[in-house]
Parts: structure tokens; C-alpha cells; sequence
């Protein structure tokens, strides 16, 4: 800062930032790997220089007084270019003469991320590592009358149903008389949640529609894939894969024309369709794809201009009250497909959810309801929805659950959790819980990200640039320089390799409780955490 | 882990024999408790098939209790067995008042009521008086039910046998299941012992029955009368046989469709593939997980065995024209019937269900993978 400028009130310095660049010159070969790669700008390379002043005591020495240039690397310190922790640049450096250091102290940016009067909006998660997901044990262990089941060796089927599933006595009923039966699907209980075309790049959603494939195919695992909103490419709308996929609807009806005009064309009948009404990070939100990511290919299938930002309204216009659209929406969506295709809406899991619930349990086209909790949801945001809004999703499942349970409904309309499982890793630990508390399967978005395309996002508010389309990892971006980077066919093996051993780890976990022919819904006898408030809040056992 | 026996004869025989078999199983079982039912009973009982037989355990102030509500309701005793036990108790068996036995007469103009509605009020009859007791811990009441009479303590089996003087002429029934208890995970409760019994319908399990809490919350959110109590891991058995054949009119070849059904390719190969997906899915809160052996009975007086899927727990049926014996152990079965061809035994594999029919002469495998009976 040279002293003839004044200090703006948004001057930062290094220390206020919450990611720092610690670099090292002795091992840096100016390769410029680092500032190439960099997606934010957040280096360049600068040229230092330096005094070197040589005296003596001695009288009649000679007196120097030299100025020395070097090369090096200087982190910046405007908000927008302010590093994200990412780390491409270590990744990229043949030295290791780089890395970013988090700012162990709070830092100050947070005062000045509202530039030019803009809230700060970003992708990623709520940036809180907390879990109560993670401190449910389960605490049920069959020994005496009963040993563990082996989970290398025993047959396991573990299915869930998505569909309404009618009550024996009127399933029976209407066999007898040949009546209307909703379809059922049996699938894999954990289910690719939906993130769209458009919010994920090419080589991303490619990448997970082959594994799928090939789980479904080659492992005869009934894995699904939701779409998110923004609609298909046609060529999958049109071929047998389809029925892998969920098709996504949501608020923006964006994609929808394209779908609806496959539908004559369509080979297999879509898994089913999911309606969004909400989103775990962001309740009472809508979608935001931003005008960085709507190139020629995202704007024609999802039928817009492109270049334009793509809110969806957290209910369309059209929708009277939510009541009156699940009504409308799920009776013409199972219409379209002649009523042999499952309809269910997810919302973001709030205090109000039940009330939604209570809704479907009186509409027998309703198959299902997806609850997605605040820890959930990657698309874009403003920041303070995704860090203040939104429910934990355990309690609000739990609550769904029991209340079903009430009026004997459960599992007759399917419940499915979405939002923070696997945040910190434990995906089959968080996903047998949730079961166990009454959800019929779990939805993940954010894990497939980092466990299959290697996002870098934590809960360290690290990376979170998915909205601006310049994702170092090429998972969230339409430029094809960076989407290059991920190879579709990496990612297909990594989807395989994670569904494959999450199946290992939940036999580990439903075998010693003496479970193996069905999913373990609502089987909460097993569950105990060591927290009494959120033992009783639950109703699982208090266990210290 | 529980030790179980049941017999089905075309003469009434001694429940000894059945306390006889489960003594001999002995290691299996830690004597913690024995269950007890007979029916199809013979003299004295021969003559009043019809008369709903009350069993139950009941202190002095309870049995007044009960005099003056069944009075009121307008019961009047037909006949009674007097179980008293001897004045000084058996070690580790609880001091009673009075195991009672008693036959009812029906009140006036019940004789008319169409049996499913003689049925509810018997029912509700029942729990009432269960209900009464629970209040005031005087009344223990394990079935009201034609024909049937129920006993469970705790204790050794042989020693209550003893104790009770079970080896009498009265006592003698055609179709008999007991159960010599190992303890249970929850706390020794007489209502969690076995056998289970609902309107006839009756089970009595091994092993633990992990789905448990599903299972309870889908039945006694049903709305049925009876659907309650819950003591036990397989308390739900006898009801998922109920609600199986009277609620949803399937057959008993149906009943380990319910509670084991076929796995996807077993199940897209069965003749009846279509009704059965459907039972599958409409059921599946229903499937029992725990390595079990449910042995039954039903209202006919058929007998039947039925393993879980994976079936760790063995159980075996043989005997001869006229006497059949079920048992979860094979020594059981040689202690009571060691004349029997041995090279007939019957061990139901994890697709079968056993059946002895009322008449006593074979015993009829009914595999999953066979076509069904179906009511449609
Ligand atoms: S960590 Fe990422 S954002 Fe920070 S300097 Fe390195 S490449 Fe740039
Ligand atoms: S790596 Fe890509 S997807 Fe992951 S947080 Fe960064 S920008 Fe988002």
C-alpha cells in the first residue's frame, strides 16, 4: 500500500482472508502451472524486489547498497479473487512449493462478500460439520438367542419400494375386483438425488448415467438416478436407460417441454417423477443457475435463451397453494404416463412438511414423499439461506414416520431423506440410521460429487465456486477446457465402487442386528445415541 | 433360546407329554418359564365344545372381581377345574392363589350370534378382564375361547407340572403346544410367554424376532381388537396368522408367503407371480427377520410348522398316522414318540410350510414355489 492512496473500508489484507496461500520461493521453478490453474485469479505471478544493503565497520570498506529482483507468487486480496482453498494449485505444482492454509481465526471477508450490494450466493454445503446423524449408534446387537448374521455369506435383500403401496386388506381388495393399483417400484434404497443438467457438466451427468447403467446391468443393483431439474437430453429420454432415471420437475418447469415431447417416442416408462418444491439448503427457494453456466446446450434443453440466469420460483405462479399443486401436478404427471409411472414431490424438510404428508396420505396417486434436510442440496444459493435456513432432516423424518405410523399408513406412502448423509464420510452409518428412523431410502447429491468426481467442497467452506462455472474439477461447469478434466468414464467406475461397497458396509450394519430380507424401516429399537434430549426427541434409546 | 413341542393326536393325550419332551431338551432352555395350551380337549370338556373356557392366573380378590363382572355380563359357570397349588411353594415358582379353569355358559341369546360376531365379544371379553387386571394386578387372563385352555408360569417345566398336578384326566387334549422358556431380552412378563393366542389362531416361536418393532407398530395400527399386549418379540406371529387368513381370506399355504416371501427371481418364476408381488409389497412391514421356527395352530385344529427364511432354527415333524409331534428338537421328538418311522421325520426347509391336517394322517409339505390356494 504506498501511503499516497487512501484505505478503502473493503482493503484487505492476507490475514483476512480465510483461505491463505503459504509459498515457498526456494522450490518454486516459475513453472506458472499454479496461476494457470487457479479459478479464481486468487495468484499471480509478480515480480518482487528487494534491497541488499552490504556495510562494513571496518574503514574504507566498500558500501553497497543493492536492489535485487525475483520472481514469486503473490495471493490477492480483493474479494473477488480471494483464494477458495481449492488447492489446484498444490495439485498442479511439481514442487509442492504451494498450498492454501485456512485461516484458523474468523475471518474478515465475511463483512465484505456482499459486493456491489450482492449478497453473497454460492454452491456447496451449509459449512457446519456437525452431525446428529453421526452420533446415532446403533446399540441393538443380537447375541443370545440370536447370533449375528454373517454379512459376507448370507443372502441379503436390501430393496426398498417406490410407488404407493396400497394397505394389504385394499390391495387385496381391489385385486379381487380388478381395481386401479398404483405402481410400485422395487429399488436400491439409495437413490442419486436430483442435480441437474445444466448445474452438473456434460462429462459429470454422463459419467453417472453410465455407472448407473452398469450397477443396474452388470451388478443387478436397481440403483436410480434423479434428474434434477433442467430436463434430459433427449437421447436418454428416448432410450432404454430410462428407466433408471427419475425425472425431475420442478417450479421453473424447465426441460419439461423437451420431456413432454418424448413422450410418444419413449421406450421404457421413466422410474418415476419427482416434483420439487423445495430444497434442503435452500426452503422456500428456488433453483439458480446462473447466466455463467446457460450455454447453447443447457439453453436448448431447457428451452430458454442462453447466456440469461435461470431462477426457478419457489412455487410457479400457476400453483395456488401447495395442497392444490400436489393435487393438480401428481394427478397430470401420472396421467401423462397413463398412470403406470410413480409421482411424488420433495420438499424441503420444515416444521410445515407434516402438514404436506397428511396431504398425500389422502391422494392415492401420491407415491411417496422426499424430504430433503438443511444439510442438503448443492445448486446455487445465497449464502444465508443454505448457512440459516432449513430443518435437520433426522427429527423431521422421525416425525413424518411416527405420524404415519399413527393413522397405520407407514410405508404406504414412502418416505425418502435427503440432506447431509454422508457429510462427514459415514454414508452407510448415516443412511441405516435415517432407514431406521423411518425413511424408506435416502438420497444423496453432494457425496456422489466428492466420492465419484473428486468435487473438493467440505464443510469448511472450501471451494463452494459451483454457481460461477468455473469448478477447478470441471463437475459443475459448461466450459469445456474444464470439463475435459473429468473423464466420464472415472466417474462411472467410482459411482460403481462407491454403490458397491456402501452395499458392504449397510450388510455390516443391518447383519449383527439380525436384519438381512428386508430393509430395517422403522426399526428404531435398534437405534441409541448418547445425547437425552435428542434420545427423547427421536424416541430412541438414551445410552451413555 | 426357547425349546417347543406340540402334539396333535386323534385321542386326547397328557400334556405330560409335552412337559416330558421339553425336559428333555432341557439345555436348551433355562427353565425360566413354560406355556402351555390344549385343545380340542377331551372328557369332561367333550360335552361343551361350545362353551368358552376361561385361563388365567388370579389372586383371592381377583376372582371376586371377576365373579361379579362375568355375573354382570350374564356367564354363568358350567363346569371347573381346580388347580390349587400346595400350600408350601415350589422353589423358583411364584405363589398363586388360583390357576383358573372355567367354562361358561353362554349368556342368553348368545347361542345365536353368528360365530365372527361371538367371536368379537369373546375377544373383547377378554382383553376387558386382562385390562381389569392390569389395573390392579389381581388378574392374569391368558384366553377365553371355546374349547382351549391356556397356562403359563414361570418355572421349570417339569417341577410346574408337579407342582400343578397337570398330569390329570381333565387335562387330556388332542392338540397340545407348550413352550419351556429361555429368558427373554425384556423383563419375565406371564403375557410375553408362548404360546400366543388369538381367536383361535395360535403360535409359539424360537429365536428372536429382530423386525419386531415394525411388525407391532403395522399391526396395532390397524385398528383390529386384539392387535395389543406386545410382550414379546413373537407375540406378533399369532397376529400376522390371524390377520393373514381372516382379514386378507388367504390360506395358511399363504402365511410364510407373508412372513418369508420368495426372493425376485424365485418369485417372477412362481405360477401365481403377479398376486404374489403384490402381497410382497403391500406386506413387507410384515416380514420377519429373526432366525425363527413358528409352530401354529389354527381353528380347524390343523398344526403346521414354519421356518424363516434362513433357517438356523430346525425344527422337525414326525410321528405316525393319528399322532403327529413338532418339535424344535429332534430328542424332543424321540422322548415322546421313539416308535415312530424315523426315516419319515420332516424337517421343513426355508420353503415349506408343514401341515398336519384335523384328521392326523400325514404330514403335507407345501413349498413357496407351489401354485396357492388363492381366494380371488
Ligand atoms: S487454492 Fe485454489 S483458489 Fe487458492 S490459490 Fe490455489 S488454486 Fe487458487
Ligand atoms: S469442486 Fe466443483 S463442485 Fe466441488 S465445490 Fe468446487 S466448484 Fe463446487
Amino acid at each position: 500500500m504506498s501511503s499516497n492512496t487512501s484505505l478503502e473500508p473493503s482493503a484487505l489484507s492476507l490475514n483476512d482472508l480465510p483461505w491463505q496461500i503459504e509459498y515457498n520461493n526456494d522450490r518454486c521453478t516459475l513453472c506458472g502451472q499454479c496461476t494457470a490453474v487457479c479459478p479464481v485469479k486468487a495468484i499471480e505471478l509478480v515480480t518482487f524486489q528487494k534491497r541488499i544493503i552490504k556495510t562494513s565497520v571496518k574503514p574504507g570498506a566498500e558500501q553497497s547498497n543493492q536492489y535485487d529482483q525475483f520472481y514469486g507468487i503473490r495471493q490477492k486480496t480483493s474479494v473477488a479473487n480471494a483464494c477458495i482453498g481449492c488447492a489446484m494449485c498444490t495439485l498442479a505444482c511439481p514442487n509442492d512449493a504451494i498450498r492454501p492454509v485456512k485461516n484458523p481465526g474468523l475471518d474478515r471477508m465475511k463483512f465484505h462478500i456482499n459486493q456491489k450490494g450482492v449478497p453473497r450466493r454460492r454452491g456447496g454445503r451449509r459449512n457446519a460439520s456437525g452431525s446428529v446423524l453421526d452420533r446415532i449408534k446403533f446399540t441393538r446387537i443380537s447375541m443370545l438367542t440370536d447370533p449375528a448374521l454373517d454379512a459376507g455369506r448370507h443372502e441379503f435383500e436390501m430393496r426398498t419400494l417406490l410407488g404407493r403401496v396400497l394397505s394389504p386388506s385394499e390391495n387385496m381388495k381391489r385385486l379381487k375386483t380388478k381395481g386401479w393399483i398404483p405402481p410400485v417400484r422395487e429399488i436400491y434404497p439409495l437413490i442419486i438425488g436430483g442435480m441437474s443438467f445444466g448445474a452438473l457438466s456434460p462429462t459429470m451427468w454422463e459419467g453417472l448415467q453410465m455407472g448407473v447403467a452398469y450397477l443396474n446391468e452388470e451388478m443387478g443393483m436397481p440403483v436410480r438416478v434423479c434428474t434434477g431439474e433442467g430436463g434430459c437430453p433427449p437421447r436418454l429420454l428416448r432410450s432404454r436407460f430410462l428407466k433408471y432415471v427419475i425425472l425431475q420437475i420442478a417450479s421453473g418447469y424447465f426441460g419439461w417441454d423437451e420431456i413432454i415431447h418424448a413422450i410418444p417416442h419413449m421406450k421404457e416408462d421413466p422410474c418415476a417423477i419427482e416434483i420439487k418444491y423445495g430444497q434442503g439448503a435452500k426452503p422456500g427457494d428456488g433453483g439458480l443457475l446462473m447466466w455463467h453456466k446457460v450455454n447453447k446446450l443447457i439453453a436448448a434443453i431447457r428451452g430458454v435463451p442462453p447466456g440469461v440466469s435461470l431462477p426457478s420460483p419457489p412455487t410457479h405462479q400457476t400453483q395456488y397453494s401447495i395442497e392444490e399443486s400436489v393435487a393438480k401436478m401428481i394427478l397430470s404427471m401420472s396421467m401423462a404416463w397413463g398412470f403406470r409411472v410413480p409421482v411424488y414431490p420433495k420438499i424441503s424438510a420444515s416444521s410445515t412438511s407434516l402438514a404436506v404428508l397428511n396431504n398425500l396420505t389422502r391422494n392415492d396417486y401420491a407415491s411417496g414423499l422426499a424430504i430433503d434436510g438443511e444439510d442438503g442440496g448443492t445448486g446455487a444459493a445465497y449464502s444465508v439461506s443454505m448457512d440459516h435456513m432449513g430443518h435437520p432432516i433426522a427429527s423431521c423424518i422421525r416425525d413424518n414416520y411416527l405420524n404415519l405410523t399413527k393413522i397405520g399408513m407407514q410405508n404406504e406412502v414412502p418416505i425418502f431423506a435427503g440432506g447431509g448423509i454422508g457429510k462427514n464420510g459415514n454414508i452407510a452409518a448415516n443412511a441405516a440410521a435415517l432407514i431406521m428412523l423411518g425413511a424408506s431410502g435416502v438420497q444423496i447429491g453432494k457425496y456422489v460429487m466428492q466420492a465419484a468426481a473428486g468435487c473438493v467442497g467440505t464443510e469448511e467452506d472450501r471451494c463452494n465456486v459451483c454457481n460461477l462455472g468455473i469448478c477447478p474439477k470441471g463437475i459443475t461447469s459448461q466450459d469445456p477446457r474444464l470439463y475435459r478434466r473429468l473423464d466420464p468414464e472415472d466417474v462411472a467406475q467410482r459411482i460403481v465402487d462407491l454403490f458397491v461397497s456402501f452395499d458392504t458396509e449397510l450388510k455390516k450394519i443391518v447383519a449383527p442386528l439380525g436384519r438381512s430380507t428386508s430393509l430395517p424401516i422403522g426399526m428404531s429399537d435398534a437405534l441409541g445415541i448418547d445425547d437425552k434430549a435428542i434420545a427423547d426427541r427421536l424416541s430412541i434409546k438414551y445410552v451413555v | 433360546m426357547c425349546r417347543l413341542f406340540a402334539l396333535t393326536s386323534k385321542d386326547p393325550v397328557s400334556p405330560m407329554l409335552a412337559i416330558k419332551a421339553l425336559d428333555v431338551m432341557k439345555e436348551g432352555h433355562d427353565g425360566s418359564g413354560v406355556g402351555l395350551l390344549l385343545q380340542d380337549l377331551g372328557e369332561p370338556f367333550e360335552e361343551m365344545k361350545d362353551a368358552p373356557i376361561l385361563s388365567g392366573i388370579f389372586s383371592e380378590e381377583g376372582i371376586r372381581r371377576l365373579d361379579l363382572f362375568m355375573m354382570d355380563k350374564g356367564f354363568l359357570t358350567k363346569y371347573k377345574i381346580s388347580l390349587k397349588p400346595p400350600k408350601q411353594g415350589a422353589k423358583g415358582i411364584p405363589k398363586r392363589d388360583l390357576y383358573l379353569i372355567r367354562a361358561y355358559e353362554l349368556p342368553e341369546g348368545w347361542e345365536n350370534l353368528d360365530p365372527e360376531e361371538l367371536a368379537d365379544r369373546l375377544l373383547k371379553i377378554r382383553l376387558k378382564i386382562r385390562e381389569m387386571g392390569e389395573e390392579k394386578k389381581d388378574m392374569i387372563v391368558f384366553s377365553f375361547w371355546p374349547d382351549t385352555i391356556m397356562i403359563k408360569e414361570i418355572g421349570d417345566p417339569m417341577q410346574l407340572a408337579d407342582y400343578l398336578g397337570l398330569d390329570r384326566k381333565e387335562l387330556h387334549a388332542r392338540v397340545i403346544m407348550a413352550q419351556g422358556r429361555q429368558n427373554t431380552n425384556y423383563a419375565i412378563n406371564l403375557y410375553a410367554c408362548h404360546p400366543f393366542f388369538i381367536k383361535g389362531y395360535c403360535t409359539m416361536t424360537n429365536g428372536e424376532n429382530t423386525a419386531f418393532i415394525p411388525i407391532k407398530d403395522f399391526l396395532s395400527s390397524r385398528d383390529i381388537p386384539g392387535y395389543s399386549g406386545y410382550q414379546s418379540d413373537s407375540e406378533v406371529f399369532a397376529h400376522i396368522l390371524h390377520y393373514s387368513m381372516e382379514e386378507l381370506d388367504l390360506g395358511i399355504d399363504a402365511y410364510k408367503h407373508v412372513i418369508t416371501p420368495l426372493q425376485q427371481q424365485d418369485l417372477e418364476a412362481h405360477p401365481d407371480h403377479e398376486f404374489l408381488s403384490h402381497l410382497k409389497k403391500s406386506c413387507r412391514p410384515l416380514i420377519i427377520d429373526g432366525p425363527n421356527c413358528v409352530i401354529g395352530t389354527l381353528p380347524d385344529h390343523s398344526m403346521f410348522m414354519v421356518q424363516d427364511r434362513k433357517k438356523l432354527r430346525p425344527g422337525v415333524v414326525g410321528g405316525k398316522p393319528g399322532l403327529y409331534g413338532f418339535s424344535s428338537e429332534i430328542c424332543g421328538l424321540d422322548a415322546v414318540l421313539p416308535d415312530r418311522d424315523k426315516s419319515k421325520d420332516i424337517q421343513p426347509m426355508h420353503l415349506d410350510t408343514a401341515i398336519v391336517s384335523p384328521e392326523r394322517q400325514e404330514v403335507d409339505i407345501c413349498r413357496q414355489t407351489q401354485a396357492l390356494n388363492l381366494p380371488l
